[in-house]
């Protein structure tokens, strides 16, 4: 499935709620409580994405040429937000997420259930994420 | 009034939201719920309607004018002057300094008074239970002069500890700057005896009110404090707007803080004297619009009655304490038996960003994280908590709302 795809697909799954905003942060904090459990060791201060008000763990490993990221939080709702970029980017190769545009959190009306200090921290973890990415893909460019 | 009118006299709660336009509209598809009063209160339609009078009938510069219009601007202007006296009972109307509110108040006389009259080896105190602002300008005049900061330490009910304070005092304290009631916890402080034990020791008291004011009877002349500051906006009135309370003959010793017009009286470039209280304090061309329409703050005050006002938030208050206390996994954070009407909790687990956004898509307005009080939360181990504070305009059921959304999120995310 392509970055564009699982978009698509995230898209659908928020237009069952109808807009309903409990609704829609409930079932972010779901999005976050299925998030696979991050390794303790991961969670080290070095891993912590700047910039979001609430805590955030964010890191990544190349497996056969594609990213694989792993996170944790320690609010529900951020959780939950990290789980839809994570499902996303997950098994693309730093070429394909570097220049893939997200589009879906206007579609799903994100702006109306995280404020202003969200989105900042949000931005803070897409941009870490394609950090990740720009970092592998120099790292084996230089070893090729 | 007499106590037996207070007693009869009925809080109208119906006729007094009908004063507050903001609160009829609905947040998320749901009645909105304001319980974030303790960061800002709402405006009556009086301080709105003042603030488009003036600027629709009477918008001018103040003091130095002669036309007509300048005059009705300097009468308003000098009116809330002499009703933000009688508020606190001050005993001249030239105690009070119109400034952007407490914050500035703090800086202002940290600065003065600090820098005029602190030398290396004195002391300030302060509690555990300060705002930011009320630390961090004594922390720069403390740098600046080589003045140590005290602090009286917390007890776990969130109140101050009185004998850890009478060991901190010594000749050497000169300055001790407390709240009269805490922001995060609502507890109120026994500032009359901190005052008294203080001036025992020959130290000048700054009383922070941002969270008295709206709840508390304020007598600075019975209180002897040397310092109250009050921030208008969280009693109803404008943002942007406030005062210090200083005494006369403190105030005249103390050095200008800011330079420029209205706070001179003569200039040359080899010297400048400088004007009168309480003009030597307020240079530039103050904030007119917001003073005059602080005003009504007041007048709205008054005219429900501090003391009927704050019976109605102490109900409020202790029902939603018993009701959060109720529910799994809450732990309430304040438990002071002395409290303005704000509640902080915590629940076992739950980060309370996620309680607070999962409360506003349910309409209902709280405070969540440090609510600038980073020591205190330091103190009781947590990274924050959720504050529901309440105001005249307050409801029983609005406190419903609150622990049904509470309650909700509990047995989602448990």
């Amino acid at each position: 499935m392509t970055i564009g795809e699982t978009q698509e697909d995230i898209i659908r799954d928020f237009s069952i709620l109808d807009g309903d905003l409990e609704m829609s942060v409930m079932y972010l904090m779901e999005l976050g409580q299925k998030l696979p459990e991050m390794k303790a060791e991961e969670k080290i201060e070095e891993n912590v994405v700047k910039g979001c008000q609430s805590k955030v763990w964010l890191t990544a490993s190349l497996v056969h040429e594609r990213l694989f990221f792993s996170a944790d939080s320690n609010t529900a709702i951020t959780k939950g937000l990290v789980s839809m970029l994570i499902r996303i980017y997950n098994g693309h190769s730093p070429e394909e997420i570097l220049p893939s545009e997200l589009f879906f959190m206007q579609k799903i009306g994100m702006g109306r259930f995280i404020g202003t200090q969200r989105s900042n921290g949000f931005a803070a973890m897409i941009k870490q994420m394609k950090l990740y990415a720009l970092a592998y893909k120099t790292k084996s460019e230089i070893q090729a | 009034m007499e106590v037996a009118a207070l007693i009869h006299k009925q809080l109208d709660i119906e006729s007094i939201r009908k004063q507050f336009p903001v609160l009829h509209q609905k947040v998320n598809g749901h009645d909105l719920v304001y319980f974030d009063n303790a960061a800002t209160t709402q405006k009556p339609q009086a301080v709105i309607q003042s603030l488009v009078n003036y600027y629709s009938g009477f918008n001018a510069n103040i003091h130095r004018g002669i036309h007509t219009l300048a005059e009705k601007a300097t009468k308003s202007f000098e009116e809330t002057r002499v009703i933000a006296q009688e508020f606190i009972n001050a005993a001249h109307k030239e105690e009070i300094i119109f400034l952007r509110g407490v914050t500035e108040a703090i800086n202002l006389v940290a600065s003065t008074y600090g820098r005029a009259f602190l030398k290396e080896g004195d002391e300030i105190i302060l509690s555990g239970l300060e705002h930011h602002s009320n630390i961090v300008p004594w922390q720069l005049i403390a740098e600046e002069k080589g003045v140590r900061i005290r602090v009286i330490p917390v007890t776990p009910a969130g109140e101050l500890d009185m004998d850890a304070f009478e060991k901190l005092l010594s000749t050497k304290t000169k300055i001790v700057a407390v709240n009269h009631a805490s922001n995060s916890l609502g507890t109120i402080n026994p500032i009359q005896t901190i005052i008294d034990k203080s001036h025992q020791v020959g130290a000048v008291v700054l009383i922070d009110g941002a969270q008295a004011s709206a709840h508390i009877e304020i007598d600075v002349q019975q209180l002897d404090c040397d310092f109250y500051c009050v921030s208008g906006h969280k009693m109803y009135g404008p943002t942007g707007i406030g005062f210090l309370y200083g005494k006369k003959e403190l105030l005249e010793k103390m050095p200008p803080y800011m330079g420029g017009g209205e706070m001179i009286k003569n200039v040359t470039f080899e010297k400048t004297t400088y004007n009168d209280l309480p003009y030597k304090f307020e240079a530039g061309t103050p904030n007119i619009a917001d003073v005059v329409a602080y005003k009504e703050a007041f007048l709205f005050i008054n005219q429900v009655g501090k003391k009927v006002a704050a019976s109605h938030e102490q109900a409020l208050l202790h029902y939603a304490s018993k009701e959060l206390s109720q529910l799994k996994g809450v732990r309430l954070i304040g438990t002071a038996p002395e409290k303005v009407s704000v509640q902080s909790f915590i629940i076992e687990g739950i980060h309370p960003f996620d309680i607070g956004q999962m409360l506003d898509a349910r309409g209902v307005a709280v405070r969540t994280g440090h609510h600038c009080t980073e020591p205190l939360m330091y103190h009781f181990g947590i990274e924050g908590t959720v504050r529901a504070s309440f105001a005249v305009y307050n409801t029983k059921k609005e406190i419903d709302k609150l622990v049904e959304g509470v309650d909700r999120i509990i047995s989602f995310l448990k």
